[in-house]
């Protein structure tokens, strides 16, 4: 079976971007190099083709309390114009997927899945809302593109022609471009000042190459995302969050403030693992599936994701640890090649991103 | 593509060696360094190590990959470029030179390797 190709992979693969499958889909890894592109979303403004992500409109009378009992969400204090990060969990707590979503008024709902997920999270959600709620897959005739880095705002406003900076962290606007439909949310994977938006799939090409006739921008590939994610202590589903893990095992226990009877609530603040953050000695890089064991002692946990950290010039890691062992300082980790010593380090690892600041 | 400087021989694992007399400099080519894209560490083995031919003298880590160095001549490890500890991104920037990995003092003269043509067109089989 060949990859899904986004509206824009046919841009990517003629401007030379260095492609490959990712959940399901053929999408760019990178351009002129992770580490240029990483460091330029960091110091200017970075663009990302999301398209492979799915969105799903929930709308109906009742809608909000409907969804409130499908996810962890608590949407009785969100409002119409924000949007709020959580889970969707299977009966006993673990994660079938993280997910945003937004609120555009009291029954009408925007959720924003994971690319690998989606299928089986569309399939929860119709099970779990009733037949009166309009479940609609918006995924294919919708683009999401990703606009993050210090210079973000700067360059959406110049090339919207329109202010931005009244919009807070995890808000949206709805707006227009070329006569088509703009979702304006300001929020991003890379702990970094930004937006993401979503447009009509038709436009998706000329909205890209219109923000990347700005100089400041370059378009950056998913290995820089991962990166750039990673430094800021943001959890990839698959490597951080799964359904044998829960919310707060993955540190996510405090964001559960939902007071609904929500799918997998009673399991959802189980800790039987922790996941820990790591700074590793060294330049060689731990990587997922590493078995991690205290020093000259048992396994007590494995890496979930372990990458040279280009802003911090250091190799860090996140992993998995059982509880009993999750408040050590020193541990081990049993690389490929070698053994690498890891010390405990604090999230995020990169502590001056942009993403909250006040404009 | 003429990038694959013509005075070397080349490996199917993408290691090239530089003959000068009795001696070889080691390096990965531009086609691995390519293939790895940004270099973050490189491990290189200790000068009086005796190599055989394809044996793992070394590993190379990317951002987003790993590759064991194979030897593509036997002999004795005397030089390892140790400006790569603090550097390994010059194996990005320039293979062919200040990117090199080891010198060896051959023990025999080196068998089966390409020139700069074959190795092009076996590059152009691995690339899809």
């Amino acid at each position: 079976m060949s990859e899904l190709r986004t509206p824009l992979t046919a841009w990517h693969e003629a401007h030379g971007a260095k492609m490959a499958p990712f959940a399901g889909w053929l999408m760019p890894i990178q351009y002129e190099g992770i580490l240029i592109e990483h460091q330029h979303t960091r110091q200017h403004a970075g663009l990302f083709d999301i398209c492979h992500m799915g969105e799903f409109r929930i709308e109906g009378p009742g809608a909000a309390e409907a969804l409130a009992r499908a996810v962890s969400h608590n949407l009785e204090t969100l409002a119409p114009g924000r949007c709020r990060y959580g889970f969707l969990l299977n009966a006993s707590g673990g994660v079938l997927d993280d997910c945003i979503i937004y609120r555009f008024g009291p029954d009408a709902f925007m959720i924003v899945v994971n690319a690998a997920c989606a299928a089986g999270d569309f399939a929860a959600l119709r099970e779990r809302l009733p037949h009166n709620i309009k479940l609609t897959d918006l995924s294919e005739a919708t683009a999401k593109i990703d606009l993050q880095g210090p210079e973000s705002l700067d360059v959406l406003e110049g090339a919207l022609k329109e202010n931005f900076h009244d919009l807070p962290y995890f808000a949206f606007r709805e707006t227009s471009f070329d006569g088509a439909p703009l979702l304006v949310s300001r929020t991003g994977y890379t702990g970094e000042l930004g937006f993401e938006l979503y447009l009509p799939s038709h436009k998706a090409e000329a909205f890209w190459t219109g923000l990347l006739g700005d100089g400041r921008v370059k378009p950056v590939g998913l290995g820089a995302r991962d990166t750039l994610r990673l430094e800021a202590g943001l959890p990839l589903y698959g490597h951080e969050l799964d359904e044998k893990h829960s919310p707060a095992e993955a540190g996510m226990g405090r964001m559960l403030t939902s007071t609904a009877d929500y799918v997998g609530k009673a399991g959802a603040q189980t800790i039987r693992e922790q996941l820990v953050p790591l700074v590793i000695q060294g330049r060689r890089a731990a990587r997922h599936g590493d078995a991690l064991i205290l020093p000259g002692g048992p396994q007590v946990g494995r890496v979930t994701s372990g990458s040279f950290a280009p802003s911090l010039g250091c190799v860090v890691a996140l992993a998995w640890v059982d509880a009993a062992h999750a408040d050590q300082e020193d541990f081990v980790i049993r690389a490929a090649r070698s053994e690498l010593a890891a010390r405990r380090a604090q999230l995020p690892f990169y502590k001056d991103g942009t993403a909250r600041k006040k404009l | 593509m003429s990038k694959n400087p013509a005075d070397l021989l080349y490996s199917k694992s993408h290691e090239w060696a530089r003959l000068e007399g009795e001696e070889a400099v080691i390096g990965i080519t531009a086609f691995a360094q390519e293939s790895l894209g940004d270099i973050t560490y490189v491990e290189l083995p200790p000068t009086g190590d005796e190599l055989a031919v394809e044996q793992e003298f070394g590993s190379i880590e990317s951002v987003k990959a790993a590759s064991d160095l194979l030897s593509p001549v036997s002999g004795a490890v005397i030089a390892v470029n140790t400006a790569l500890e603090d550097a390994p991104e010059k194996c990005n920037s320039d293979p062919y030179g200040e990117g090199w990995l080891i010198r060896v003092k051959l023990a025999e003269k080196p068998q089966g390797l390409m020139d700069a043509a074959a190795y092009e067109a076996f590059c152009a089989t691995e690339a899809h």
